[in-house]
């Protein structure tokens, strides 16, 4: 049942014929095959793993992607699609036996219909600059990853990225109204419209987040949104973080969806305060940053609220934006928060995981206790509306065994979300980096159905085989080695 | 409310039923019965209308879990104490309506367009599959992207994927106010209009035009309400009967007329062509009358769109919108996937589902 890769290795000669074939369908600039032009599509935003790909293929045409996928079924290679390489789990990282397929020349805008308040554009263009073509009709597309200078359209799809927003506005598959996607056989097949729904099942809901695993993205018709009338940041310190929690939990619950709900830890403002001096308050155990936004009247009586809830709460200070500059200096810490880190640490490894809000304190208590145990520091940055964190664990590579102590540690932390109720991943896909956790989250039946989901797709298992979804014999290791909760996790498979 | 868990034994009755080979008709309160296809004959009845009651609810972690059978009218009742709603306004269609069955008829009330679709509000399910397996997908948070995403396949699958046992929704605070706006203008007029106003960011929450005039529903604070009315104009509808519920539920005088109903689903700023009932601010589109069913798909199809044969037919024919093939013969694959024997609800949405 399970989808394999068809093959873990490929002889000289084969790869031969393989450029022949390709070569017969691409443009010479567009098939890469000598390892210094390889070397830049050795690993995504997970740069901890790296592999030279066996090729790379770079696509102009809806024919020529086309082709190459069939060429690819035809000799049974296996295809890692990839957009802007800025994802953080190794979803696009290439296989040493496989074709890696760049959509960076699919970087077109191909119409803007803001009567339908829609977007038509090809997945490699960038999220930023849909918003950007659409500002001039007083329209923006919502989800707002951290990488959206950088990240593209397809790859958005592919993880079903979030961002800051996503309380309010949703993730990527809330905001995207039709993809086309090729299949392996390189058929092509339109899902959702420009409609509010489309006939049959809703398997543009499943092309979102999919990794690269069903199909190839060549065009993504998105959802634009009317810019609101005005934006108003709060700012609100704490002298513990558990009452920053509560205060989350008292803002939603008086009825206030908040555009943005970001909580940081005091290492976090330690570290924005020291890279982007945004005024933050550095002795505060944690900071709340709240963004409302609608219409005049609306967020005029959203703040008052808020403000006195905050107070009501503990907080110990509450500052409200007086103008634009001043709300961009209350969000410039937090959006810098990531390199603001790598400053104060060699290396940091983010993770990514979503547990309900409630359980806020004793997971950030288990995580100060387990920073003692592996010896290593954390910073946290959480997306406090929706209850994504993201601990930033600080290591030093060139220190023999800290990278590996502390994914050790970044996979205990996803353990822990699991345990209370949560998940291993809220926004940066599983990849290659999050495939033993999934064997916790999941048990063997749930990941045999979704090996057969893929199996619908691409039955020969050639679409980025071996992400996102852990075959039953790696998490039988995997559980050999992780008793979890007194039981083994997959008492009924063998042993090795 | 009244809690029972029938999972062990629905559970086993798929078991049996894959044994036998036996198709099921997977039923909850069977309020929607007249939506979709018929079964195919031959099936046993599943009723899942037993499994209620409430798994988890936490207002502040703005997510409920229940399982299927749970009462729909129960449900919005437990929300609406803490002042929430589930975002997509679902209909009912009859007094025994439940959860399940909201999910599985993926249908969507007025507040569509502005507060998401059913899917958009599923966080997670847990279900029976095909080979009798009890499986959870997705969670009860707001961001989870670990696995396929399973759960928002079964909302509008028509039941024919898995049996829901459990959904986890996200839900939404209520509006602390709310008002209706009625202008009275033509058609083409208020789909313009419609237009204009889904550019702007507006505290909207219902946009329809039926019978000359234009209901535009507000929801937010006093002062938010008050300077919306203002800047759109219009009178405000009195108290007494409500003009979302009846819409929702399909009891205006509009429905009452003779003939099949259709259901056409376009692009918002579609022109208009036909005499309808315009709902979800144009996307949503209720044609009444024996039209000829290929050249009416053919020509929403053109503009962007889907038609669905709602109410008022034999069941026997096609009543959702024909797919392309490759894309059909992608969907029989997904059946296979989770349902390999076809057990569940075979012909409901396509007869070779």
């Amino acid at each position: 049942m399970s989808a394999q890769p068809a093959t873990t290795s490929i002889s000289p000669a084969r790869r031969q014929e393989l450029i022949r074939a390709l070569g017969g369908v691409l443009p010479p600039a567009a098939l890469l095959t000598e390892a210094e032009e390889l070397r830049p599509y050795e690993c995504d935003g997970l740069s901890a793993y790296r592999h030279l790909p066996m090729l790379v293929v770079l696509p102009e045409t809806l024919e020529q992607a086309q082709a190459v996928l069939r060429i690819c079924r035809e000799q049974q290679v296996p295809v890692v699609t990839r957009g802007a390489g800025t994802g953080l789990s190794g979803g696009a990282l290439p296989l040493a036996h496989g074709v890696l397929m760049g959509m960076a020349r699919f970087n077109r805008i191909l119409g803007i219909d803001p009567d339908n308040r829609c977007a038509r554009v090809q997945p490699g263009v960038r999220n930023l600059a849909i918003s950007e073509a659409a500002a001039s009709h007083g329209l923006y597309y919502a989800p707002d990853p951290s990488s959206q200078i950088a990240c593209s359209i397809g790859g958005n799809v592919a993880e079903n990225s979030g961002g800051v927003h996503c309380l309010k506005y949703g993730l990527t598959v809330h905001n995207v109204l039709a993809v086309e996607l090729l299949t392996i056989e390189g058929e092509q097949i339109t899902l959702g419209s420009r409609a509010l729904d489309a006939p049959g099942y809703d398997l543009l809901a499943v092309i979102n987040g999919s990794e690269g695993m069903l199909g190839v993205i060549t065009e993504v018709t998105v959802k634009l949104l009317p810019r609101p009338e005005r934006a108003q940041a709060l700012l609100a310190a704490f002298d513990d973080i558990e009452t920053a929690g509560a205060a989350v939990a008292r803002i939603i619950g008086a009825g206030i969806i908040p555009a943005g709900l970001e909580m940081m830890d005091n290492p976090a403002i330690r570290a924005a305060e020291a890279f982007v001096h945004a005024g933050y308050p550095v002795e505060a155990a944690a900071i709340l940053l709240c963004e409302l936004d609608g219409t005049n009247a609306e967020v005029s009586e959203q703040v008052m609220v808020v403000r006195r809830l905050l107070l009501d709460c503990g907080a110990r200070e509450v500052r409200t934006a007086s103008d634009d500059a001043e709300r961009a200096r209350f969000w410039a810490g937090r959006k810098a928060a990531f390199p603001a880190v790598g400053r104060i640490s060699p290396d940091y490894y983010c993770m990514d995981g979503t547990i309900p809000r409630r359980h806020l304190g004793p997971v950030l208590r288990r995580i100060a206790e387990m920073e003692q145990e592996y010896g290593l520091r954390v910073a946290n940055v959480f997306h406090a509306g929706d209850g994504n964190l993201h601990p930033l664990i600080l290591f030093d590579a060139n220190n023999p065994g800290e990278l590996e102590r502390a994914e050790a540690f970044g996979g205990r932390i996803l353990e822990l979300c699991v345990e209370m109720g949560g998940t291993v991943t809220g926004e940066h896909g599983v990849g290659i980096e999050k495939l033993d956790q999934m064997c916790v989250q999941f048990a063997p039946a749930e990941l045999q159905q979704f090996h057969a989901l893929k199996a619908a797709f691409d039955p020969d298992g050639l679409l980025n085989p071996g992400k996102a979804v852990p075959t039953l014999h790696r998490c039988a290791e995997f559980g050999a080695m992780h008793v979890h909760g007194g039981q083994l996790p997959h008492p009924e498979l063998p042993r090795f | 409310m009244h809690e029972q868990d029938l999972g062990e034994s629905l559970t086993e009755q798929v078991r049996a039923a894959a044994a036998a080979g036996t198709p099921l008709r997977i039923a909850g309160g069977d309020s929607k019965a007249f939506h979709g296809r018929q079964v195919d004959a031959g099936c046993t009845s599943l009723c899942v209308a037993g499994h209620t009651g409430v798994v988890a609810y936490e207002p502040t972690e703005l997510a409920i879990t229940l399982r299927a059978g749970t009462p729909l009218a129960e449900v919005e009742a437990l929300l609406s104490e803490q002042g929430q709603q589930l975002p997509f306004e679902p209909p009912a269609f009859g007094p025994g309506a439940t959860i399940g069955g909201a999910v599985a008829s993926g249908l969507a009330g007025p507040r569509r367009p502005f507060a998401g679709a059913v899917r958009d509000a599923v966080l997670g399910v847990q279900l029976i599959n095909g080979r009798g397996e009890r499986l959870d997908f997705g969670g009860r948070v707001m961001k989870n992207v670990a696995g396929y995403d399973v759960s928002r396949l079964m909302a509008g699958a028509q039941g024919t994927l898995g049996v829901l046992l459990e959904v986890s929704l996200k839900v939404l605070p209520s509006p602390q106010g709310e008002l209706t706006l009625v202008q009275e203008v033509s058609a083409s007029q208020a789909l313009e209009r419609m237009i204009r106003w889904s550019r702007q960011a507006l505290p909207i929450t219902g946009l329809c035009h039926t019978d000359g005039r234009l209901y535009v529903r507000l929801g937010g604070g006093e002062q938010t309400l008050a300077e919306t009315r203002q800047q759109l104009g219009g009178e405000a509808l009195g108290p007494g009967p409500s003009f979302w519920a009846d819409l929702k539920e399909q009891r205006l005088p509009f429905f009452g007329q003779p003939g099949p109903l259709w259901r056409l689903s376009l692009p918002p700023a579609t022109p208009l062509q036909d005499e309808c009932l315009l709902d979800w601010g144009g996307a949503q589109r209720w044609v009444i009358g024996d039209l000829a069913a290929d050249e009416l798909r053919e020509r929403v199809a053109r503009a962007g769109g889907h038609a669905t044969l709602f109410r008022h037919h034999d069941g026997r024919g096609e009543v959702f919108h024909p797919l392309p093939a490759p894309l059909l013969a992608l969907h029989r694959r997904v059946k296979q996937a989770l349902d390999p024997q076809r057990l569940f609800n075979p012909g409901r949405l396509y007869a070779e589902l």
